[in-house]
Protein backbone atom coordinates (compact mmCIF):
# COMPACT_ATOMS: atom_id res chain seq x y z
CA UNK A 1 0.00 0.00 0.00
CA UNK A 2 1.58 3.48 -1.06
CA UNK A 3 0.90 5.56 2.29
CA UNK A 4 2.40 8.54 1.10
CA UNK A 5 0.46 9.12 -2.07
CA UNK A 6 -3.07 6.87 -1.61
CA UNK A 7 -2.39 5.55 -4.67
CA UNK A 8 -4.71 2.13 -4.59
CA UNK A 9 -2.92 -0.69 -3.69
CA UNK A 10 -0.33 -2.52 -5.79
CA UNK A 11 -0.13 -5.77 -6.97
CA UNK A 12 3.22 -6.22 -4.97
CA UNK A 13 3.81 -8.16 -1.99
CA UNK A 14 6.73 -9.86 -0.38
CA UNK A 15 6.97 -12.33 1.81
CA UNK A 16 9.59 -10.76 4.20
CA UNK A 17 8.78 -7.47 4.35
CA UNK A 18 11.34 -5.34 6.49
CA UNK A 19 9.73 -2.00 6.49
CA UNK A 20 11.81 1.21 6.61
CA UNK A 21 11.99 3.20 9.53
CA UNK A 22 9.54 6.14 9.79
CA UNK A 23 11.15 9.48 9.53
CA UNK A 24 11.76 10.78 13.13
CA UNK A 25 8.69 12.77 14.36
CA UNK A 26 9.05 16.69 14.42
CA UNK A 27 9.38 18.03 17.97
CA UNK A 28 6.58 19.74 19.16
CA UNK A 29 7.01 23.23 20.10
CA UNK A 30 4.26 25.90 21.12
CA UNK A 31 5.22 29.04 19.79
CA UNK A 32 2.47 31.43 21.08
CA UNK A 33 -0.99 31.04 23.26
CA UNK A 34 -4.14 33.11 22.09
CA UNK A 35 -5.99 33.60 24.92
CA UNK A 36 -9.67 34.23 23.37
CA UNK A 37 -10.25 30.40 21.76
CA UNK A 38 -6.42 28.98 22.87
CA UNK A 39 -5.44 28.54 19.17
CA UNK A 40 -1.66 28.32 19.12
CA UNK A 41 0.78 27.50 16.59
CA UNK A 42 2.46 23.93 16.41
CA UNK A 43 6.30 24.18 14.79
CA UNK A 44 6.39 20.84 12.18
CA UNK A 45 9.24 22.21 9.53
CA UNK A 46 9.05 19.13 7.83
CA UNK A 47 9.41 18.16 4.10
CA UNK A 48 5.45 17.07 3.03
CA UNK A 49 7.80 14.23 0.80
CA UNK A 50 9.44 13.01 4.23
CA UNK A 51 8.06 9.73 4.42
CA UNK A 52 8.99 8.81 0.60
CA UNK A 53 12.78 9.98 0.73
CA UNK A 54 12.62 8.32 4.28
CA UNK A 55 12.26 5.01 2.11
CA UNK A 56 14.00 6.05 -0.94
CA UNK A 57 17.20 6.55 1.05
CA UNK A 58 16.24 2.90 2.72
CA UNK A 59 16.49 1.59 -1.28
CA UNK A 60 19.33 3.19 -2.03
CA UNK A 61 20.97 1.43 0.59
CA UNK A 62 19.28 -1.79 -0.53
CA UNK A 63 20.74 -1.09 -4.05
CA UNK A 64 24.30 -0.73 -2.60
CA UNK A 65 24.54 -3.68 -0.52
CA UNK A 66 23.59 -5.66 -3.89
CA UNK A 67 25.39 -3.86 -5.85
CA UNK A 68 22.57 -2.82 -8.20
CA UNK A 69 22.34 -0.20 -10.61
CA UNK A 70 19.23 1.13 -10.37
CA UNK A 71 17.83 4.01 -13.10
CA UNK A 72 14.39 5.47 -13.15
CA UNK A 73 13.06 5.93 -16.99
CA UNK A 74 10.61 8.89 -17.45
CA UNK A 75 9.13 10.30 -20.26
CA UNK A 76 5.82 11.13 -21.42
CA UNK A 77 3.30 8.79 -22.57
CA UNK A 78 4.56 6.73 -25.83
CA UNK A 79 8.41 8.08 -26.27
CA UNK A 80 9.58 4.38 -26.69
CA UNK A 81 10.55 3.49 -23.49
CA UNK A 82 10.16 -0.03 -23.30
CA UNK A 83 11.07 -0.40 -26.89
CA UNK A 84 13.91 1.22 -26.22
CA UNK A 85 14.34 -0.87 -22.53
CA UNK A 86 13.81 -4.26 -24.55
CA UNK A 87 16.53 -3.67 -27.11
CA UNK A 88 18.77 -2.58 -24.45
CA UNK A 89 17.88 -6.02 -22.38
CA UNK A 90 18.59 -8.00 -25.82
CA UNK A 91 22.06 -7.04 -25.38
CA UNK A 92 22.62 -5.86 -21.88
CA UNK A 93 21.51 -9.15 -20.31
CA UNK A 94 24.14 -11.10 -21.95
CA UNK A 95 26.62 -9.81 -19.90
CA UNK A 96 25.23 -9.12 -16.42
CA UNK A 97 21.76 -9.73 -15.00
CA UNK A 98 19.26 -7.11 -15.10
CA UNK A 99 15.63 -6.54 -14.03
CA UNK A 100 12.56 -4.16 -14.39
CA UNK A 101 10.33 -2.93 -12.19
CA UNK A 102 7.22 -1.68 -14.80
CA UNK A 103 4.46 1.01 -13.88
CA UNK A 104 1.31 1.70 -15.24
CA UNK A 105 -1.64 2.87 -14.71
CA UNK A 106 -2.91 -0.01 -15.90
CA UNK A 107 -2.00 -3.53 -17.84
CA UNK A 108 0.78 -5.44 -17.49
CA UNK A 109 1.59 -5.33 -21.41
CA UNK A 110 4.81 -3.81 -20.80
CA UNK A 111 6.07 -6.02 -18.39
CA UNK A 112 4.72 -8.82 -20.63
CA UNK A 113 7.01 -7.81 -23.15
CA UNK A 114 9.72 -7.17 -21.32
CA UNK A 115 9.79 -10.99 -20.12
CA UNK A 116 9.82 -11.69 -23.72
CA UNK A 117 13.41 -11.04 -23.64
CA UNK A 118 14.28 -13.82 -20.47
CA UNK A 119 14.55 -10.51 -18.27
CA UNK A 120 12.97 -10.70 -14.78
CA UNK A 121 10.22 -8.04 -14.70
CA UNK A 122 7.49 -6.85 -12.28
CA UNK A 123 4.37 -4.61 -13.30
CA UNK A 124 3.27 -2.31 -10.34
CA UNK A 125 -0.09 -0.04 -11.66
CA UNK A 126 -0.36 2.40 -9.72
CA UNK A 127 -4.70 2.55 -10.52
CA UNK A 128 -5.31 6.19 -9.64
CA UNK A 129 -2.31 7.03 -9.32
CA UNK A 130 0.28 9.03 -11.49
CA UNK A 131 3.67 7.87 -10.45
CA UNK A 132 5.80 5.28 -8.86
CA UNK A 133 6.71 6.02 -5.32
CA UNK A 134 9.62 4.44 -2.81
CA UNK A 135 7.68 2.18 -1.40
CA UNK A 136 6.56 0.90 -4.00
CA UNK A 137 9.93 -0.20 -5.44
CA UNK A 138 10.61 -0.96 -2.14
CA UNK A 139 8.26 -3.96 -2.09
CA UNK A 140 8.67 -4.54 -5.37
CA UNK A 141 12.35 -5.07 -5.28
CA UNK A 142 12.30 -7.49 -2.41
CA UNK A 143 10.70 -9.79 -5.12
CA UNK A 144 13.03 -9.15 -7.58
CA UNK A 145 16.22 -11.55 -7.26
CA UNK A 146 18.79 -9.09 -8.34
CA UNK A 147 22.49 -9.17 -7.25
CA UNK A 148 25.35 -7.12 -8.96
CA UNK A 149 22.89 -5.96 -12.50
CA UNK A 150 21.03 -3.15 -13.16
CA UNK A 151 17.58 -2.31 -12.17
CA UNK A 152 15.82 -0.46 -14.85
CA UNK A 153 12.55 1.11 -13.00
CA UNK A 154 9.88 2.56 -15.72
CA UNK A 155 8.02 4.70 -13.99
CA UNK A 156 4.61 5.89 -15.63
CA UNK A 157 4.63 7.70 -18.54
CA UNK A 158 4.14 11.28 -17.12
CA UNK A 159 7.12 14.05 -17.25
CA UNK A 160 5.63 15.80 -14.15
CA UNK A 161 4.33 13.79 -10.95
CA UNK A 162 7.12 11.51 -11.16
CA UNK A 163 9.80 14.61 -11.06
CA UNK A 164 8.98 14.57 -7.09
CA UNK A 165 9.43 11.63 -5.94
CA UNK A 166 12.84 9.97 -5.30
CA UNK A 167 12.81 6.40 -5.77
CA UNK A 168 16.29 5.62 -4.28
CA UNK A 169 17.64 5.45 -7.94
CA UNK A 170 21.22 6.29 -8.84
CA UNK A 171 19.80 8.14 -11.79
CA UNK A 172 17.02 9.70 -13.64
CA UNK A 173 16.92 9.08 -17.47
CA UNK A 174 14.76 11.27 -18.94
CA UNK A 175 13.69 9.74 -22.71
CA UNK A 176 12.46 12.55 -25.01
CA UNK A 177 11.84 11.59 -28.94
CA UNK A 178 12.05 13.31 -31.79
CA UNK A 179 8.65 13.06 -32.96
CA UNK A 180 7.69 15.26 -29.74
CA UNK A 181 8.22 19.30 -29.71
CA UNK A 182 12.06 20.53 -29.29
CA UNK A 183 10.23 22.33 -26.38
CA UNK A 184 9.64 19.66 -23.69
CA UNK A 185 12.19 20.25 -21.46
CA UNK A 186 11.20 24.43 -21.59
CA UNK A 187 7.60 23.20 -21.10
CA UNK A 188 8.31 20.45 -18.13
CA UNK A 189 11.86 21.86 -16.50
CA UNK A 190 11.53 20.34 -13.49
CA UNK A 191 11.82 16.48 -15.10
CA UNK A 192 14.86 17.55 -17.20
CA UNK A 193 16.66 19.34 -14.08
CA UNK A 194 16.14 16.21 -12.26
CA UNK A 195 17.83 13.95 -15.29
CA UNK A 196 21.01 12.90 -15.43
CA UNK A 197 20.95 11.89 -18.77
CA UNK A 198 18.66 12.62 -21.80
CA UNK A 199 18.17 9.85 -24.09
CA UNK A 200 16.78 11.39 -27.30
CA UNK A 201 15.05 8.06 -28.87
CA UNK A 202 13.35 7.68 -32.32
CA UNK A 203 15.99 9.30 -34.31
CA UNK A 204 15.60 6.97 -36.98
CA UNK A 205 12.82 9.35 -38.09
CA UNK A 206 14.53 12.25 -38.42
CA UNK A 207 14.83 12.49 -42.38
CA UNK A 208 10.83 12.69 -42.38
CA UNK A 209 10.68 15.38 -39.66
CA UNK A 210 11.08 19.18 -38.95
CA UNK A 211 12.81 18.31 -35.48
CA UNK A 212 16.00 20.04 -34.61
CA UNK A 213 18.15 17.74 -32.55
CA UNK A 214 21.02 21.10 -31.40
CA UNK A 215 17.31 22.99 -30.13
CA UNK A 216 16.22 20.05 -27.95
CA UNK A 217 19.66 19.90 -26.07
CA UNK A 218 20.42 23.86 -26.01
CA UNK A 219 16.95 23.69 -24.31
CA UNK A 220 17.64 20.73 -21.75
CA UNK A 221 20.95 22.81 -21.12
CA UNK A 222 18.81 25.68 -19.78
CA UNK A 223 17.68 24.07 -16.73
CA UNK A 224 19.97 21.80 -16.37
CA UNK A 225 23.57 22.34 -17.65
CA UNK A 226 25.09 19.25 -16.59
CA UNK A 227 22.62 16.68 -18.31
CA UNK A 228 24.32 13.87 -20.56
CA UNK A 229 22.63 13.71 -24.00
CA UNK A 230 23.00 10.73 -26.33
CA UNK A 231 20.51 10.35 -29.31
CA UNK A 232 19.55 6.75 -29.74
CA UNK A 233 17.62 4.49 -32.14
CA UNK A 234 16.10 1.05 -30.91
CA UNK A 235 14.85 0.23 -34.40
CA UNK A 236 19.21 1.11 -36.23
CA UNK A 237 20.78 0.51 -33.19
CA UNK A 238 21.81 3.83 -33.53
CA UNK A 239 23.33 5.28 -30.01
CA UNK A 240 23.33 1.87 -28.39
CA UNK A 241 26.83 1.62 -28.22
CA UNK A 242 27.02 5.00 -26.19
CA UNK A 243 24.20 3.77 -24.11
CA UNK A 244 26.06 1.40 -23.28
CA UNK A 245 29.00 2.92 -22.30
CA UNK A 246 27.46 5.25 -19.51
CA UNK A 247 25.46 2.24 -17.98
CA UNK A 248 29.28 0.98 -17.74
CA UNK A 249 30.36 4.03 -16.21
CA UNK A 250 27.12 4.41 -14.07
CA UNK A 251 27.91 0.75 -12.78
CA UNK A 252 31.58 1.57 -12.22
CA UNK A 253 30.39 4.20 -10.17
CA UNK A 254 28.30 1.87 -8.01
CA UNK A 255 31.13 -0.59 -7.70
CA UNK A 256 33.76 2.15 -6.40
CA UNK A 257 31.16 3.87 -3.77
CA UNK A 258 30.08 0.12 -2.48
CA UNK B 1 -2.62 15.04 -9.80
CA UNK B 2 0.02 14.15 -7.54
CA UNK B 3 -1.21 16.87 -5.24
CA UNK B 4 -3.63 14.42 -4.01
CA UNK B 5 -0.25 12.19 -2.74
CA UNK B 6 0.90 15.32 -1.46
CA UNK B 7 -1.65 15.83 1.09
CA UNK B 8 -2.25 12.80 1.88
CA UNK B 9 1.55 12.99 3.21
CA UNK B 10 0.07 16.33 5.11
CA UNK B 11 -2.11 15.17 6.36
CA UNK B 12 0.02 12.12 7.81
CA UNK B 13 2.17 14.29 9.35
CA UNK B 14 -0.48 16.12 10.63
CA UNK B 15 -1.79 13.11 12.56
CA UNK B 16 1.69 12.35 13.70
CA UNK B 17 1.47 15.74 15.28
CA UNK B 18 -1.83 15.76 16.90
CA UNK B 19 -0.33 12.59 18.42
CA UNK B 20 2.01 14.08 20.28
CA UNK B 21 0.47 17.28 20.69
CA UNK B 22 -3.41 16.17 21.47
CA UNK B 23 -4.63 19.02 19.54
CA UNK B 24 -8.58 19.30 18.53
CA UNK B 25 -8.95 20.60 15.39
CA UNK B 26 -5.91 22.41 12.58
CA UNK B 27 -7.54 25.56 11.90
CA UNK B 28 -4.71 26.83 9.76
CA UNK B 29 -2.03 24.98 7.98
CA UNK B 30 1.63 27.02 7.05
CA UNK B 31 2.88 25.05 4.22
CA UNK B 32 6.09 26.76 2.06
CA UNK B 33 5.93 26.06 -1.98
CA UNK B 34 8.77 26.99 -3.93
CA UNK B 35 8.33 28.99 -6.84
CA UNK B 36 10.39 26.38 -8.98
CA UNK B 37 9.29 22.93 -7.47
CA UNK B 38 6.53 20.20 -9.02
CA UNK B 39 3.67 21.79 -6.76
CA UNK B 40 0.78 23.94 -7.94
CA UNK B 41 -0.91 25.35 -5.74
CA UNK B 42 -4.06 25.95 -7.21
CA UNK B 43 -4.21 22.34 -7.50
CA UNK B 44 -2.73 21.72 -4.01
CA UNK B 45 -5.47 23.83 -2.20
CA UNK B 46 -8.20 21.88 -4.52
CA UNK B 47 -6.40 18.37 -3.27
CA UNK B 48 -6.32 19.57 0.14
CA UNK B 49 -10.05 20.50 0.44
CA UNK B 50 -10.69 16.74 -0.86
CA UNK B 51 -8.05 15.22 1.04
CA UNK B 52 -8.83 16.94 4.69
CA UNK B 53 -12.72 16.45 4.74
CA UNK B 54 -13.06 14.13 7.43
CA UNK B 55 -10.06 14.63 9.21
CA UNK B 56 -8.75 16.89 11.93
CA UNK B 57 -7.73 19.56 9.37
CA UNK B 58 -11.09 19.60 7.61
CA UNK B 59 -11.85 23.18 6.61
CA UNK B 60 -8.68 24.05 7.39
CA UNK B 61 -7.25 27.27 5.90
CA UNK B 62 -4.16 26.48 3.55
CA UNK B 63 -2.16 29.21 4.08
CA UNK B 64 0.83 28.83 1.25
CA UNK B 65 3.63 30.30 0.84
CA UNK B 66 5.64 30.74 -2.03
CA UNK B 67 9.13 30.76 -1.48
CA UNK B 68 11.03 32.55 -4.74
CA UNK B 69 13.62 30.75 -6.68
CA UNK B 70 17.28 31.87 -6.60
CA UNK B 71 20.83 30.48 -7.97
CA UNK B 72 24.34 31.38 -8.33
CA UNK B 73 25.63 32.16 -11.68
CA UNK B 74 28.25 30.85 -12.67
CA UNK B 75 29.61 32.92 -14.94
CA UNK B 76 29.50 36.31 -13.86
CA UNK B 77 30.07 34.66 -9.66
CA UNK B 78 26.58 36.44 -8.17
CA UNK B 79 23.32 35.36 -6.42
CA UNK B 80 20.33 35.62 -8.92
CA UNK B 81 16.89 36.02 -8.87
CA UNK B 82 15.24 32.87 -10.64
CA UNK B 83 11.54 33.16 -11.96
CA UNK B 84 11.08 30.56 -13.78
CA UNK B 85 13.61 27.35 -14.80
CA UNK B 86 14.97 27.95 -18.55
CA UNK B 87 15.50 31.77 -17.37
CA UNK B 88 19.10 32.67 -17.89
CA UNK B 89 20.94 34.72 -15.62
CA UNK B 90 19.47 38.43 -15.47
CA UNK B 91 22.97 39.67 -16.21
CA UNK B 92 25.06 38.21 -18.39
CA UNK B 93 21.95 34.99 -19.57
CA UNK B 94 24.50 32.29 -18.66
CA UNK B 95 22.20 28.97 -18.23
CA UNK B 96 24.73 27.31 -15.87
CA UNK B 97 22.98 28.29 -12.87
CA UNK B 98 23.81 26.49 -9.83
CA UNK B 99 20.22 26.50 -7.84
CA UNK B 100 20.17 27.44 -4.23
CA UNK B 101 16.48 28.07 -3.15
CA UNK B 102 12.61 27.44 -4.79
CA UNK B 103 12.15 23.57 -4.54
CA UNK B 104 11.03 23.51 -0.97
CA UNK B 105 7.80 21.69 -0.42
CA UNK B 106 7.53 21.76 3.74
CA UNK B 107 4.98 22.21 5.91
CA UNK B 108 5.76 25.11 8.34
CA UNK B 109 3.58 24.96 11.58
CA UNK B 110 -0.09 24.18 12.52
CA UNK B 111 -2.50 26.77 14.11
CA UNK B 112 -5.12 24.25 16.34
CA UNK B 113 -7.53 24.61 18.76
Amino acid sequence: MCGVCGCSEGETRIEEHHHPKEPEAPSVDVLRGDSEDNARLVKVEQDILSKNNGIAAHNRAHFANAGVLALNLVSSPGAGKTTLLVETLNTLQQDLPCAVIEGDQETSNDADRIRDTGAPALQVNTGRGCHLDADMIHQAFHKLPLRDGVLFIENVGNLVCPAGFDLGEAHKVVIASVTEGEDKPLKYPNMFAASSLMLVSKVDLLPHLDFDVDTLIANARRVNPGIAVIPVSARTGEGMERWRQWLDGARAMVAATR
Amino acid sequence: MHEMALCQGMLELIDVQRQKDGFERVRRIIVEVGALGHVDPHALRFAFDVSAADTVAANAELDIREIPGRGWCMDCSREIAVEKRGDGCPHCGSFTLIMQQGEELRLKELEVV
